[in-house]
């Protein structure tokens, strides 16, 4: 299992791209945290979710 | 203006404040504020009164009629470039604080130059394309730095939602995550001010250690 946003979900062995493909998340608006660590965009196509893996998808919205 | 206090008795005023120790610290930092808006204008008044001693101040923006509900600019200064006229007001504050301008717009390109002198940059643009595009810059870039970002806080809300949550040892979010500036919002100077004070407060706390 990988913890994402604070859930438990079902996504190890796939790339953070394929797991983002699945979702609403618009990729110009957000930032990811991996493990404790920023996770460099050009890296979401090679990266593949382990299990015990944790992820933080942070989603910005407009406003300042 | 008559009977501006000297520097040496605005720095013994704050370190009444403060203590030495602290005062010290936040006066030997040097912050970044990436847009001077509604945040980061707010968030630059009260890292000035806090006796930060240097802030980079980014915009390329001039103030705008519709700016005057929310951000730190006087009516006589619609038209002015957004940095030249915040410094103004600043130095009015605290006159001996050290400004850096910048009325750029902050892209990849000049981004790296612009903020290498920062100890903390503070995210406070409205657009959320681009409060993404520093925070992977910022921190893939510099993996030393303390980056304070800003997302929700539009409308009218409870003040209550307003949270400042820690995403990695170097990376704050702060704001309620969901509230848009869409079509029937807006952005209001009590909620905008909450956000600003999140984040100029998380600046403070860091400089004191306390994080």
């Amino acid at each position: 299992m990988v913890k994402i946003n604070g859930k438990e979900l079902d996504a190890a062995g796939m790339t953070v791209s394929q797991y983002l493909d699945g979702t609403n998340y618009d990729r110009r608006r957000i930032a990811i945290e991996r493990n404790g660590q920023i996770l460099p965009k050009a890296k979401y196509d090679q990266t593949v979710l382990e299990d015990g893996d944790s992820l933080e998808v942070v989603s910005f919205v407009g406003g300042g | 203006m008559s009977g501006i206090p000297t520097r040496n008795e605005m720095k013994e005023a704050l370190i009444a404040r403060n203590g030495r120790q602290l005062q010290e610290t936040l006066e030997a930092s040097t912050v970044a504020i990436c847009g001077l808006g509604g945040l980061g204008s707010n968030i630059a008044v009260s890292l000035a009164r806090a006796g930060i001693g240097k802030l980079i101040l980014i915009d390329f923006d001039k103030v705008d009629v519709s700016n005057l509900n929310r951000q730190q600019y006087k009516a006589s200064q619609v038209g002015a470039y957004k940095p030249d006229a915040l410094s103004r007001n600043l130095k009015e504050i605290a006159p001996y604080i050290n400004l850096i301008s910048h009325p750029v717009k902050l892209n990849e390109d000049n981004m790296t130059d612009i903020l290498k002198d920062a100890d903390i940059i503070c995210e406070a643009f409205d657009d959320a394309e681009a409060k993404a595009m520093i925070t992977n810059h910022v921190l893939e870039t510099f993996p030393d730095k303390y980056l304070i970002t800003a997302s929700g806080m539009a409308g009218l809300d409870s003040a209550n939602n307003i949270t400042t949550r820690k995403i990695t040892d170097r990376f704050y979010l702060c704001g309620d995550g969901v509230s848009d500036l869409k079509e029937g919002s807006s952005l209001i100077a009590s909620r905008v001010m909450l956000c600003a004070a999140h984040q100029a407060h998380i600046v403070l706390r860091i400089l004191a250690g306390l994080e």
